[in-house]
C-alpha cells in the first residue's frame, strides 16, 4: 500500500514535467512543497539504473548488508572545556558581559527554584515535582538562541526555557501550588506550565504527543510566513515512542520550520541509554528522516546556543527542520516519585555534579574574565534565595481557586450538562458546607 | 495497521456505495437531490473558501480525492497547501492537526475510517479533548475529526464498529453523527466552525445514498447547530432514537408499523454529545414508550446513556412500560455475509 502510494506520486510528479500546459498548471499545487519535487529523480527508462520510485542509486553485483554502525561515533560539538576555556576562539559567540550574567543568573535561580520546590514537595506542601539539576544549560542556551515569537513544545522538563522568556517566578509557584493566581485555574500537575502570552505551550502529560504537535505547529508557523520558528523539546526516552517516529517524519515530509531538541540525559526514569536503543544516540536517527542533525554537548551552554541559533536560522531560512541532541546529565531524580539511588551510583551523580555540570562550567568562564567573583556568587546566592523564598511564602498563602471554575472551558459554551452539573455542586456544598473550607477559595 | 484491508476497502467501495443506494428515502425528484458523500464536499469546499485557515489533511485525501472520493476535487482547487496527503501514522497527523489547531489554524483531519482512529485516540482525547482545560481556556483546539464510522459491508471485525459511545464519553470533545444529506451539510459546517474539537461520524454506506436538499440547505449560509436532535416524524405512540444509518431502519419500521396502527415519533439524535435529553424527553412524556435504536454494542452504548438519562429525568414517571434497545450484536463482526446480514 505504501509502495503504491509513492509510486501514483512519483509518476504524477514526472509525467508532469512532461506534459506541457496542463501539467504546469498542476504543479502550481506542488509549488508549496518545493523540496519534495526536486528530491524526486525524474524517471527515465533509458538509463541502466535502479528506476524505483522512493530510492534512487546504483545496482551492485555483491551481497552485502549495511553495517548498522554506518553512522556511528557522532562527534560532540562543544565550545568551551570542562574548565570554561574557548577551544576555539571561530566559535565563541562573543556574547556580551549582561548576556552571559543573565544566563548565568538564570541557570542558578531555576536551581534555587528547584531545591526550594523540591522541598515544598517533601514536607508534603505540595504533591508532586520536578527538578532540572543539571540540564540548566541545555535549557538557557535553546532559549537564547530562539526568537521571542518562537513556539515552544516542551516535555515537562524543561522550566529554565520559561524562566529565560520572562515567565515570573509568582507564576512559577502559582502553577506549582494551583493558586488562584495560577494561569492554568489549577487544573494541572505542578511543573504542567502553559504561557500563551510566552508561546509556550501547556505542558500535556503523555509522553511524547507534543512531537507530532510541534510538527503541525511547524506547518501553521510555515503557512503564516513571518520569521518563526517551532522548537519541539523530549528526552531520548520519549524518542522511543512512535509519536516520535510520525514527528520526524512528517516534519521532514511537510518541510517545517522546526527544531527537534533531544535531552539526552542517561536515563529515561530508570531506563538507561544502553537499554533504551541500539543505534548511535538520537542524533544518528536524523539522516534516516532526510534530516540536518548536530550532537553537543549539553553543558556546553555555548555549544548549545550556537547549534541552536544556527538551526534556527536555517530552518526557518529553508523551511526544513533540525534535530539537536544535547548530551548531558539529569542529576535529580526523574521527579518525587523516584528514588534514583535505586539504580545508579552516588559516584556517578557526584561526577556529574561536581565536575562537569553547566553552572560550574559558565562560572569558570566568567571568573577566567573577572565578570564575576566570590562576592558576587555570594550576594546573587543570598538575593536569589531571598526572591524564590518570597515568592513561595506568597503561593502559600494566596487563596485556591472558585470552586466554579471546575465547570468551565470544558467547551467554549457550557452545555445544559455542565450547568446541571454545576448547579448540583452548589446545591451540595451549600447543604454541607461544615465539610468545606469556604474561606480558602475566591469566592 | 490494516493496510492491506484498506486496499481492499476501496476496491470494495463501488458495490458497497451501490449497496447503499437501494436507498430508502426514494421521494420523487422534485427539489435538488444530492448524495451525503457530495453533501460532505461541498461543505468542506464552502469552509475552504469561507476560512483560509481551514484546511484538510489525512491520508490519500489530496491527488486520489480521498479513500471514499468525500475529498473529490478539493486538492485541484486549493492544491498543497490546504489540502495534504500525509505518510501512515494516524498518531501522527492527528497530533499534526492538534499543533496546527494549537498555532492558529482549523484543521479537518480525515481518518480513512474511525476504526483507524484508534491508533490516535489519545491525541484525540487526551490532547484535542483535554488542553482547553488544562490550559484553563488560553489553548482552544478546533479540529473536525471526520471519517465513516459504524459497521460497513463486509469488512468483518477490526473495520465494523460504532466509536459513538467511545468518544461521547469524553468531557471536551463534541460528538456528531449526520444521517441525511442536509445533517451532513449542516452538521459539518457547524463542526468546522466550532471552536472545539469536534468528532464527526460519518457512515460509509450512507455515501451514496441520494436524499432532497431544501432549498434553504443549499445556501452557504446554511448551518445545523450541534447539541439538537430533529424529530424527523412525529408519532403519538412510541418514541423511537437514534443515529447516523439507522434513522433509515426507524423510519421504514415506522412506515410498516403505522399500517398496525401504531404512530412512531423517530428522533434523530444528530449529535450524541453533548445529547439533546431534552427532545428525548419531551417525546417520551408524549408517547410513554421509548425504544433505542443503534448500531453499537450494547453495554455503556448509547442506547444504554440515553435509558440512564431518562430514569434521572422528569420523563421516567411518563414511562407505561420499560425502555428497550436495539444495538449490535455484543460480538465482535464476523466476516461471512450471512452472519453479518443477521
Amino acid at each position: 500500500m505504501a509502495a503504491v502510494r509513492s509510486m501514483n506520486k512519483m509518476y504524477g510528479v514526472c509525467f508532469r514535467r512532461m506534459a506541457g500546459l496542463k501539467a504546469s498548471r498542476l504543479l502550481q499545487h506542488r509549488a508549496f512543497r518545493v523540496g519534495a519535487v526536486h528530491r524526486q529523480e525524474p524517471f527515465d527508462s533509458t538509463l541502466e539504473k535502479p528506476q524505483f520510485p522512493g530510492a534512487s542509486a546504483e545496482f551492485v553485483d555483491h551481497l552485502e548488508f549495511i553495517q548498522p554502525n554506518v553512522i556511528s561515533g557522532i562527534p560532540v560539538y562543544r565550545v568551551m572545556d570542562r574548565q570554561g576555556n574557548i577551544i576555539n576562539p571561530s566559535q565563541d559567540p562573543q556574547l556580551s558581559k549582561e548576556q552571559v550574567l543573565n544566563f548565568y543568573q538564570k541557570m542558578t535561580l531555576l536551581n534555587t527554584m528547584d531545591r526550594i520546590l523540591y522541598e515544598s514537595q517533601r514536607q508534603g506542601r505540595i504533591s508532586f515535582y520536578m527538578t532540572n539539576y543539571g540540564e540548566e544549560g541545555t535549557h538557557i542556551g535553546s532559549a537564547a538562541a530562539l526568537d521571542p515569537s518562537d513556539i515552544v513544545f516542551g516535555q515537562y522538563r524543561e522550566a529554565g526555557v520559561l524562566m529565560y522568556r520572562g515567565f515570573p517566578l509568582d507564576m512559577f509557584m502559582a502553577q506549582c501550588y494551583a493558586n488562584a493566581d495560577d494561569l492554568g485555574k489549577g487544573r494541572q500537575m505542578p511543573v504542567h506550565y502553559g504561557s500563551k502570552d510566552l508561546n509556550f505551550v501547556t505542558i500535556s502529560s503523555p509522553l511524547a504527543t507534543q512531537i507530532p504537535q510541534a510538527a503541525g505547529a511547524a506547518y501553521a508557523v510555515k503557512r503564516e510566513n513571518m520569521n518563526r520558528a517551532v522548537i519541539c523539546y523530549f528526552g531520548e526516552g520519549a524518542a522511543s515512542e512512535g509519536d516520535a517516529h510520525a514527528g520526524f517524519n512528517f516534519s521532514a515530509t511537510l518541510e517545517c520550520p522546526l527544531i527537534f531538541f533531544c535531552r539526552n540525559n542517561g536515563y529515561a526514569i530508570s531506563t538507561p541509554t544502553n537499554e533504551q536503543y541500539r543505534g548511535d544516540g538520537i542524533a544518528a536517527r536524523g539522516p534516516g528522516y532526510g534530516m540536518l542533525s548536530i550532537r553537543v554537548d549539553g553543558n556546553d551552554v555555548f555549544a548549545v546556543y550556537n547549534a541552536t541559533k544556527e538551526a534556527r536560522r536555517r530552518a526557518v531560512a529553508e523551511n526544513q527542520p533540525f534535530l539537536i541532541e544535547a548530551m548531558t546529565y539529569r542529576i535529580g531524580h526523574h521527579s518525587t516519585s523516584d528514588d534514583s539511588s535505586a539504580y545508579r551510583s552516588v559516584d556517578e551523580v557526584n561526577y556529574w555534579d561536581k565536575q562537569d555540570h553547566p553552572i560550574s562550567r559558565l562560572r569558570h568562564y566568567m571568573t577566567a574574565r573577572n565578570w564575576w567573583s566570590e562576592d558576587d556568587e555570594r550576594s546573587w546566592r543570598k538575593q536569589s534565595r531571598k526572591t524564590v523564598m518570597e515568592a513561595f511564602e506568597r503561593a502559600e498563602k494566596r487563596l485556591k481557586p472558585n470552586p466554579e471554575l471546575m465547570f468551565t472551558d470544558v467547551y467554549q459554551e457550557m452545555t445544559p450538562n455542565l450547568n446541571k452539573q454545576r448547579e448540583s455542586m452548589w446545591r451540595h456544598m451549600k447543604q454541607y458546607k461544615e465539610h468545606y473550607p469556604f474561606d480558602q477559595y475566591v469566592k | 495497521m490494516a493496510a492491506s484491508v484498506r486496499c481492499f476497502l476501496r476496491s470494495g467501495k463501488n458495490a458497497v456505495s451501490a449497496l447503499g443506494q437501494r436507498g430508502f428515502h426514494k421521494s420523487a425528484p422534485v427539489a435538488v437531490q444530492m448524495m451525503v458523500r457530495d453533501a460532505l464536499n461541498q461543505a468542506m469546499d464552502e469552509e475552504l473558501e469561507r476560512d483560509e485557515r481551514v484546511f484538510l489533511l489525512g491520508e490519500e485525501v489530496a491527488q486520489y480525492d480521498g479513500a471514499y472520493k468525500v475529498s473529490r476535487g478539493l486538492w485541484k482547487k486549493y492544491g498543497d497547501k490546504r489540502i495534504i496527503d500525509t505518510p501512515i501514522t494516524e498518531m501522527g497527523f492527528a497530533g499534526i492537526a492538534v499543533g496546527a489547531a494549537f498555532a492558529g489554524l482549523r484543521p479537518i483531519c480525515e481518518f480513512m475510517t474511525f476504526n483507524f482512529s484508534m491508533q490516535a485516540i489519545d491525541q484525540v482525547i487526551n490532547s484535542a479533548a483535554k488542553t482547553y482545560y488544562m490550559s484553563a481556556g488560553q489553548q482552544s483546539v478546533p479540529i473536525v475529526f471526520r471519517g465513516p464510522n459504524g459497521a460497513s459491508a463486509g469488512v468483518a471485525a477490526q473495520h465494523s464498529q460504532c466509536f459513538a459511545a467511545w468518544y461521547a464519553h469524553c468531557p471536551g470533545l463534541k460528538v456528531v453523527s449526520p444521517w441525511s444529506a442536509e445533517d451532513a451539510k449542516g452538521l459539518l459546517k457547524s463542526a468546522i466552525r466550532d471552536d472545539n474539537p469536534v468528532v464527526f461520524l460519518e457512515n460509509e454506506l450512507m455515501y451514496g445514498v441520494p436524499f432532497e436538499m431544501s432549498e434553504e440547505s443549499q445556501s452557504k449560509d446554511f448551518t445545523i447547530p450541534i447539541g439538537k436532535a430533529k424529530v424527523e416524524r412525529q408519532g403519538t405512540h412510541v418514541t423511537l432514537v437514534t443515529h447516523s444509518r439507522y434513522v433509515s431502519y426507524c423510519l421504514d419500521a415506522a412506515v410498516v408499523l403505522a399500517k398496525e396502527g401504531i404512530e412512531c415519533e423517530v428522533i434523530n439524535l444528530r449529535t450524541i454529545r453533548p445529547m439533546d435529553v431534552e427532545s428525548i424527553e419531551t417525546s417520551v412524556m408524549k408517547t410513554n414508550h421509548l425504544v433505542t435504536v443503534e448500531g453499537g454494542w450494547p453495554q455503556f452504548g448509547v442506547g444504554a446513556e440515553i435509558c440512564a438519562r431518562i430514569m434521572e429525568g422528569p420523563a421516567f414517571n411518563y414511562l407505561d412500560s420499560p425502555a428497550t434497545r436495539v444495538t449490535g450484536v455484543d460480538i465482535p463482526m464476523p466476516y461471512a455475509k450471512l452472519l453479518e446480514d443477521n
